[in-house]
């Protein structure tokens, strides 16, 4: 794969909601084929961020680059090559697993025969072929979470948005949704953007941001950010960096996210 | 673009297929219509007097039908406001996909469904002895799909501003009520005082359903070609507002 060109290119990216700086003019860069980790409190500016690149939200000042070309600017022609799994769930659950996906991919222009064989590629890669008829609001929160990502790759994307994948799920759905995740990337060369509050999971990383206040404070490997701050986890490495102090910001879900953890 | 145009037919076969699946929703929707139609109609028939020959179950069914389209394509359109609740929205607006193009077809799932549902009630025509041949048929179904893409339009005006479910029912109380009451729908609109007239003027859904029973029963009270433009002129205004508030959005 090509490593010298950069997938994702972010240049002092500024968000505002009336008075509230979400974002305070970030800037960096994803190389294409890496795995980068976006890791900060809640309401840090994680989610603010991804909505930009996604084209969702636009930016108060700066510029953004996404797979091809400025999110402002030719937002349909980044759609076309991002997936996105977002952090809520965003399924309708009153259609079929299989209506689910084929929307999908009529909703991206795939060539029909071409959606015919990729629904069951990717429902097996998740293992839901068996459930493929069934509605969706009778999945659980981990087959629900794994269908987002079989849709998420249906249209092949070049990179792929996780915000908080695994949240609320159990550790056995977890450790699937990464080795489908890992394995699409050693197959395809898939970029991978993600944000997460699970430690272990940021080791998967080739490079972690750690987002605080709307600013990016650091960007390295995680070896590096380890012998950096001198500490043996990421985890200690993230406390250190962003202080003990529970943000005020966020839901009710990662609220207790957080009471579970500390 | 080509894209564009399977967009709005995935959009418009969602609308479809979550119909089809809720069933109980097809029967239960049909409730209303009923209720207005059999126990208002027969019990105000005494004293109804409408032009020659006409009774006043025959003299509302095109009201009925009116009414049967509006709550219907409403509803459909609104369901944009469940969407965003439950993140589906998000799924569609990430996708490449023309703003316009999503409205499109969004409005024409709620107008189809809406249409399948007059129709539904368009069968029980000879209970209450409104007369059908193939032709008033095909007219009838053309007026109610041009009711229902300009409710429907005006649904998803609404439902782009709105965040949460929660101002749904003031929606219905302040709006839908009144565009059915004043569309004519229950009484003739060529004895009320002159406020009243002013007033179903400018309810949109007037001329629907003058054009409704100008069709079916031939005692339209305006011309039917104002009644067309009318109702085509409203379609345009609320597709081009929704498109415009789509794109505010981003």
């Amino acid at each position: 794969m090509d490593t010298t060109t950069d997938i994702i290119k972010v240049d002092k990216l500024t968000k505002k909601f009336n008075d509230l700086i979400a974002v305070n003019g970030i800037s960096f860069s994803v190389k294409s084929g890496e795995v980068f980790g976006f890791l900060g409190p809640n309401g840090a500016g994680k989610t603010t961020t991804i909505s930009v690149l996604c084209t969702l939200l636009r930016p108060t000042s700066g510029t953004a680059h996404v797979a091809c070309c400025d999110v402002t600017k030719e937002p349909n022609r980044v759609r076309r090559e991002i997936g996105i799994i977002f952090q809520d769930p965003s399924l309708d659950d009153r259609l079929t697993a299989e209506d689910n996906l084929r929307f999908h991919g009529f909703l991206y222009n795939m060539d029909r025969k071409r959606i015919k064989e990729r629904i069951p590629e990717v429902l097996n890669l998740v293992e839901l072929y068996d459930r493929r008829g069934e509605f969706v609001r009778k999945f659980s929160g981990g087959m629900k979470r794994r269908l987002e990502i079989a849709r998420g790759l249906l249209h092949q994307p070049k990179l792929l948005f996780l915000d908080e994948p695994t949240l609320g799920l159990d550790p056995q759905t977890r450790l699937h949704i990464w080795e489908y995740i890992l394995k699409m990337r050693q197959e395809s060369g898939l970029s991978i953007f993600m944000t997460t509050h699970y430690m272990q999971e940021a080791e998967v990383c080739d490079r972690i941001a750690v987002i605080d206040h709307g600013q990016i404070v650091d960007i390295d490997t995680p070896v590096n950010l380890k012998s950096k701050y001198g500490e043996s986890t990421l985890e200690g490495v993230f406390l250190k960096i962003t202080g003990r102090e529970i943000r005020a910001q966020g839901g009710e879900s990662s609220w207790s996210q957080w009471m579970r953890r500390t | 673009m080509i894209g564009d145009f399977w967009a709005i037919y995935i959009l418009w076969l969602r609308d479809l297929k979550r119909y089809w699946y809720d069933k109980p929703r097809i029967v239960a929707s049909l409730g209303q219509p009923l209720l207005f139609l059999f126990v208002l109609g027969t019990a105000l028939s005494p004293n109804f007097q409408g032009p020659a020959n006409i009774n006043f179950s025959e003299f509302i069914f095109p009201g009925i039908l009116a009414m049967t389209v509006l709550f219907t394509s409403i509803f459909s359109a609104i369901s944009i406001v469940w969407d965003r609740e439950f993140g589906f929205l998000k799924e569609v607006l990430v996708a490449p996909v023309s703003r316009w193009a999503i409205v499109v077809g969004k409005a024409l799932g709620g107008s189809t469904v809406a249409v399948i549902q007059g129709s539904i009630m368009l069968t029980l025509a000879p209970l209450v002895g409104v007369a059908l041949t193939p032709i008033i048929v095909l007219k009838t179904v053309l007026a109610m799909a041009l009711i229902a893409f300009a409710v429907s339009s005006l649904g998803i005006v609404i439902a782009a501003r709105m965040k949460e479910m929660e101002g749904f029912q003031m929606v219905v109380n302040f709006l839908i009520m009144p565009l059915f009451f004043l569309s004519g729908a229950l009484f003739p609109l060529d004895r009320l005082p002159a406020w009243l007239t002013l007033l179903t003027r400018i309810d949109p859904l007037t001329y629907g359903v003058d054009l409704l029973r100008g069709f079916m029963l031939g005692i339209n009270t305006l011309p039917l070609t104002q009644d067309l433009l009318v109702i085509l002129g409203f379609c345009l205004v609320m597709i081009a507002t929704a498109v415009f508030e789509f794109n505010l959005a981003d």
